[in-house]
């Protein structure tokens, strides 16, 4: 009786069929796509990894230095070291790139749809249950689909990623334009605001600390995503976790496990320094 | 021609306006047509003229619709129903272009939160009205620096808002309003959200600053003493109509309801009563012309005891007593010049009565009141001073008479007998 009803339901297939006509039907679509991603990814990996490493490490230590204070400068000059020392270097600035990719596009993507949705009650109303769900399902679900349309590889791995780092850019976006006071807002019109210059001299630059953290939760999911997209091949140091975990070579599980957690530091105190620019202390 | 006028204003804020207006013409309150309709009505048929260079003050309690009105004078709320005319021309039929083209360059407003963009310095908010009207940067700045110097600012440019106190930050609303060079100021209790010496403070800088600037300013407040202080004019409003417009003087001595009544009977009325509101007409008598007998028979129909002696300018030159103007006559003599007297005080139709209350103390001679020119305008009496103060009593602090009171502390004590 279940076997029947399973063959003749037959979900797996039906969802087949679908995938199948989806990527015969729109085959240029996800080759254009493939190629822009890769173009963007490719150039980020090439100016991560041309300088030397010695001058890379100066740099972030010298950007945490004036973004977050001495202690995070000191910090990542070490953590920064010891990624090049355990020879960790290329594969770290390989997710690196992979996370900018994906927060580029995400962000892309993110911010207009965020400012649609504080400008237009039924764009909220149609975007946040789509946000709820894409929140509740597992970072897992999001590697099938981009498999299916992009195959194995680093591709893919944006794709998955930017698809799930994108809520809390669109959120936060909302939500920062939806708390500009109502007097600010007043001000703008009552001095001869066009909607243009509302947006971008007014409601944008007020709500820029709440985007910014939308932008510091969108850095930190993609990095963790990225790991997570080492199982489909996307390369970096998700690969080399993955290696440690199926090969068993705990060493190398742990020290590509270091490098994440210090470029995770790194990320997460330097953007969030954005969330709180100077002079607005209030 | 006035510089903004409003007529027959309406604003109803809800989803059946026409069923609200029915209502309204049937004579129904704010109150039931919220109850009835679930619409609010937030300005009801308001009219009233500003003339260039004067200072409005619309006055109200909470909810009465000042803000809403304000809000209409530059479309901020789209009035319902009426007219809005600045300089003649109706903004409710201006063009998005026409419209945009008056916010930037007549009219300018300043907001009880401030709301400065945080993100900008002092003189980024100053040039704000500015840059969005599209001029160079170099001539919004220097038209910035020039408005942050007038409210005091200068030194202060490059500091963000969050840097500042609240009332330097009013300041550089102020200063951003200014800049722009509109003719018109709206203010809306720019100063309520101030602690009330800074708000003193500033209430007398604006005063100084209307002197030299001469704008056309429309200040909401739903306090009196700042009402008084600043307007020219007061218009009060009571559930989203005018209920009166007049003069602080006007407003405090013939208030036209009791709702007006209730507002005003708590001022300090010294102050902002002007002696020309009191004073009274004074038996005159010509020095050179007339002689004692004329002075002793106007004296006698008007009951007094001195008569005010005038040259043939009407100047004042001084009082002549009926004792001096009897022995005159006994003495057969027709000249009243050598017993003018000139132990009088004088003072002007515009000083508050709270400086007479001294010297009215002092002399048993009334106070003269002379005009610009030195000529008599009229008298002012203790008796008539004392008079105006004593209009907005409490009842039940005034004096008791001595037999009422005995009178009822005697009827409860013969129960108990
Ligand atoms: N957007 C709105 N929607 C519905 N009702 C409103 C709206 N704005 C104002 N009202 C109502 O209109 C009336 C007038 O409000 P308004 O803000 O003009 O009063 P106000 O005199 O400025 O009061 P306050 O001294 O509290 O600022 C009030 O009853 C208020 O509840
Ligand atoms: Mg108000």
């Amino acid at each position: 009786m279940e076997q029947q009803l399973r063959t003749m339901l037959d979900i797996g297939g039906w969802f087949e069929i679908v995938i199948n006509w989806l990527t015969a039907n729109f085959d240029g679509l996800f080759d254009a796509i493939r190629e822009l991603v890769n173009a963007v990814l490719v150039s980020f990996q090439g100016i991560l990894t041309f300088p030397h490493p010695y001058i890379m490490v100066g740099l972030f230590a010298a950007l945490a230095f004036w973004r977050a204070g001495i202690g995070i400068g000191i910090f990542t000059l070490l953590g920064m070291f010891l990624i090049h020392i355990m020879g960790f270097w290329e594969v770290t600035m390989d997710t690196l790139a992979l996370v900018i990719t994906s927060v580029v596009i995400a962000l892309v993507i993110g911010v207009p749809v965020g400012i649609l949705a504080a400008k237009s009650d039924l764009a909220e109303r149609i975007v946040r249950p789509v946000l709820d769900f894409m929140q509740t399902l597992p970072a897992f679900v999001y590697l099938i689909p981009a498999v299916l349309f992009f195959q194995l590889g680093a591709v893919p791995g944006v794709i998955a990623t930017l698809i799930f780092s994108l809520p809390p850019a669109v959120r936060l976006t909302s939500l920062g334009i939806r708390q500009v006071p109502k007097e600010i807002r007043e001000a703008a019109t009552s001095f001869g605001s066009t909607p243009r210059q509302m947006l971008f001299k007014a409601e944008l630059p007020v709500a820029l600390p709440t985007i910014m953290a939308g932008v510091n939760q969108t850095i930190m999911l993609a990095l963790s995503m990225v790991v997570i997209a080492g199982m489909i091949g996307a390369g970096g140091l998700g690969n080399e976790v993955l290696k440690g975990i199926t090969q068993l070579k705990i060493g190398l599980g742990f020290e590509s496990g270091i490098s994440i957690v210090i470029l995770a530091i790194f990320l997460d105190r330097v953007t969030q320094s954005l969330a709180n620019p100077k002079g607005r202390k209030s | 021609m006035s510089i903004l006028e409003v007529r027959n204003l309406y604003k109803v804020f809800g989803p059946s306006p026409s069923r609200a207006f029915t209502l309204l013409e049937k004579g129904a309150s704010k109150e039931e047509i919220l109850k009835k309709t679930g619409n609010t009505v937030g300005i009801n048929n308001a009219s009233f003229s500003v003339e260039k260079q004067e200072t409005f003050v619309i006055m109200g309690l909470s909810g009465s619709g000042k803000s809403t009105v304000i809000r209409c004078l530059n479309r901020l709320i789209e009035p319902t129903r009426g007219q809005v005319l600045i300089d003649g021309e109706d903004i409710m039929k201006m063009s998005k272009a026409q419209l945009l083209e008056t916010r930037r360059k007549k009219l300018s407003m300043v907001f009880q939160q401030f709301a400065l963009l945080p993100h900008r310095t002092v003189l980024g908010n100053a040039e704000y009205g500015l840059e969005l009207s599209g001029v160079p940067k170099q001539e919004r700045q220097q038209k910035a620096m020039q408005a942050l110097e007038q409210v005091g600012l200068k030194g202060y440019e490059q500091q963000y808002p969050s840097e500042l106190s609240g009332g330097m930050q009013q300041r550089v609303g102020l200063a951003r309003a200014l800049a722009n060079g509109p003719e018109i100021l709206l203010m809306d209790e720019a100063f309520s959200a101030l602690d009330p010496l800074i708000r003193t403070q500033m209430q007398d800088e604006l005063l100084e600053l209307q002197a030299t600037l001469q704008k056309t300013i429309i200040f909401i407040t739903h306090d009196l003493d700042e009402a008084l202080k600043i307007g020219d004019r007061i218009a009060i409003m009571k559930d989203g109509e005018v209920v009166q417009i007049g003069t602080p003087e006007q407003i405090l001595t013939k208030p036209a309801d009791e709702y007006v009544r209730a507002f005003v009977q708590n001022v300090d009325r010294t102050k902002v009563i002007t002696v020309s509101a009191i004073m009274r007409k004074a038996p005159t008598v010509a020095l050179y012309k007339e002689g004692p007998k004329a002075a002793i028979r106007k004296m006698e129909n008007e009951r007094m005891s001195i008569i005010y002696a005038l040259d043939n300018e009407r100047k004042l030159q001084g009082i002549v007593t009926i004792d001096d103007a009897i022995r005159l006559v006994r003495e057969r003599k027709d000249d009243l010049t050598p017993v003018v007297a000139n132990n009088i005080f004088t003072t002007t139709p515009d000083t508050a009565i709270g400086n007479l209350l001294g010297t009215a103390l002092e002399t048993s001679q009334p106070i003269a009141v002379l005009d610009e020119n030195g000529r008599l305008a009229g008298i002012v009496d203790r008796a008539s001073i004392l008079g105006e103060l004593s209009k907005t009593m409490d009842e039940e602090e005034l004096p008791v008479p001595l037999a009422d009171q005995l009178e009822e502390e005697s009827t409860p004590n013969q129960k108990e007998d």
